[in-house]
């Protein structure tokens, strides 16, 4: 019989492989990955606030990665900042942030360092719902609106002149991958959750030209290294976040050197 | 004549800032087929946009098929309209090829919660076939030649099945032979759908000769609007695109 502990892990993988794949398709296709780490840091200086005043890190993730989201978005699409300079800017606020609860935060500080590195062996049940309910929003938005999706990431210009509501698909896209960043955040960890959000994408990418087909591709990728990650953590006596990221990693080297793309430039 | 599709009146619209288009008036009815020249700078492409809700205006009244704009729900009018911009760069690996780009010309209309279906791969057929695309359907859209990828926008707006057509200068910076190929199809579809369409360029040379009205522009506003033969009297062209305070050419009209 398998412990408990470990069938919440596999879960764990499985909506956060799920959830940050898809949320990474949408980043990688439409050249926003810096984007991804913005919101990540921001995710990771909410969580550590919370640490310090003493109320639920995920709240505070929540609250900062979608005020990230809310915030960079218009910044970019402005066009008084570029949108690298815009997303720089946001990001070195939040890092900054991050660190200053880190030090304001009294005490041996264990919760707020696990943050750096996730714990997906103690998941709690309540985070283990919200990864659920996050993946199934995900999957739904991106099945229900799917035309929309794939409009808008290739070509948000397109999309706005053919009459779909571009800025709100994106906007939308950009909230639920704050909400993804968020709640997979306390499992995979502040500095290798962006990992995880990319590289999954960024290998199906390599793949193939068909965006339904990246999406799926993406969603096995991400999967599929929380699952290699967790077997080689438990194997080895390994970090399960470094050993998750790491395999998402390699998986990337090894779509690279297989891709299609890549021999056709050649 | 028919019902005016665009009716402005004074319209003006800024920019970060500045006024780039003041005091414009134009009115476009159902079935015309209208230039806009100017040089660079004179505010075609700006006005394009603000006939397709892109950008609101700030003072005057506009109202584009039938709507006044500005309306918050400005998609709902770029659905019924066929905009085609100039050729843009884009990421070779992109993942969509050139058959779902041109099926994306039904997805506005189609709306929310409606899967693109039979109909729309009919009407994407239909319109690659029309535009000579029909051989290069499943190649990824980043992999086109720029030729190739306005043929392709066409193609998207043709499928959108538009009650107006915008064109922004679709033959820049693509080769003469292509030049040539895309006139020819937006020639063919204002003959047989007699559709309304208001082109821009200022490269006389690819004027569609299915234009019978010009619309001068210089310096944000309307300057000249006319029968296209009185428009292109050469008195009238040098001065359009001679420089303020200066008399070397701005823009070069090219011969018409």
């Amino acid at each position: 019989m398998m412990p408990q502990y470990l069938i919440n892990a596999i879960l764990a993988g499985l909506f956060a492989g799920v959830s940050c794949s898809l949320a990474g398709a949408f980043v990688v296709t439409m050249h926003l990955s810096f984007l991804g780490v913005c919101i990540a840091h921001a995710a990771f200086a909410g969580a550590l606030m919370g640490v310090w005043l003493g109320f639920d890190p995920l709240l505070g993730a929540l609250f900062f990665s979608l005020g990230a989201s809310a915030l960079v978005g218009p910044l970019a699409d402005r066009g008084e900042l570029s949108p690298d300079a815009s997303i720089g800017i946001v990001f070195s606020f939040m890092i900054g942030l991050a660190f200053l609860f880190l030090g304001l935060t009294p005490g041996s500080r264990t919760e707020a360092l696990s943050l750096f590195w996730g714990s997906i062996l103690t998941i709690s049940p309540q985070d283990l719902l919200f990864l659920g309910m996050v993946a199934v929003a995900v999957t739904l938005g991106i099945l229900v609106f799917n035309k929309e999706i794939h409009a808008t990431a290739c070509h948000r210009n397109v999309a706005a002149a053919i009459g779909i509501p571009a800025t709100l698909v994106f906007y939308a896209m950009l909230f639920a991958t704050g909400a993804t960043i968020a709640v997979s955040l306390r499992s995979i960890g502040g500095l290798l959750i962006y990992s995880l959000v990319v590289n999954p994408a960024a290998s199906a990418l390599q793949l193939t030209y068909r965006f339904n087909l990246m999406l799926l591709l993406s969603v096995l990728f991400g999967v599929g290294a929380c699952w290699i990650g967790l077997a080689a953590s438990y194997c080895w006596d390994l970090p399960a976040g470094a050993a998750i990221v790491l395999s998402s990693s390699v998986l990337f080297a090894v779509c690279t050197v297989m891709s299609p793309k890549r021999r056709a430039q050649q | 004549m028919g019902e005016p599709l665009v009716d402005i009146h004074g319209a003006s619209v800024a920019r970060h800032g500045p006024l780039v288009l003041r005091d414009i008036t134009l009115h476009v009815h159902r079935g015309e087929f209208v230039g806009i020249i100017g040089p660079n700078g004179a505010g075609k492409t700006t006005l394009l946009m603000m006939i397709n809700a892109l950008l609101a205006p700030a003072h005057g009244q506009v109202d584009i098929l039938g709507v006044r704009l500005p309306t918050w729900r400005g998609y709902r009018i770029r659905r019924r309209i066929g905009y085609v911009a100039q050729v843009e760069s884009v990421d070779p690996r992109l993942p969509m090829t050139v058959r779902e780009t041109v099926q994306l010309g039904a997805a506005g209309r189609l709306g929310w919660f409606h899967r693109l279906g039979r109909e729309e791969a009919r009407k994407a057929d239909e319109a690659l076939n029309q535009t000579g695309l029909t051989r290069l359907a499943q190649r990824p859209i980043g992999q086109l030649s720029g030729g190739e990828y306005q043929r392709t926008a066409i193609a998207r707006a043709l499928v959108q099945s538009p009650e107006l057509f915008l064109f922004d200068e679709p033959t820049a910076s693509v080769d003469p032979r292509a030049q040539r190929d895309i006139l020819h199809i937006i020639q063919e579809m204002h003959l047989d759908r007699g559709a309304t369409a208001l082109y821009v360029t200022h490269d006389l040379h690819t004027l569609p000769e299915r234009c019978t009205r010009l619309v001068l522009m210089k310096e944000g506003r309307v300057w000249r609007d006319g029968p296209k033969e009185e428009m292109l009297a050469p008195a009238l062209l040098r001065e359009l695109y001679e420089r303020a305070g200066g008399g070397s050419s701005n823009g070069g009209p090219g011969e018409p």
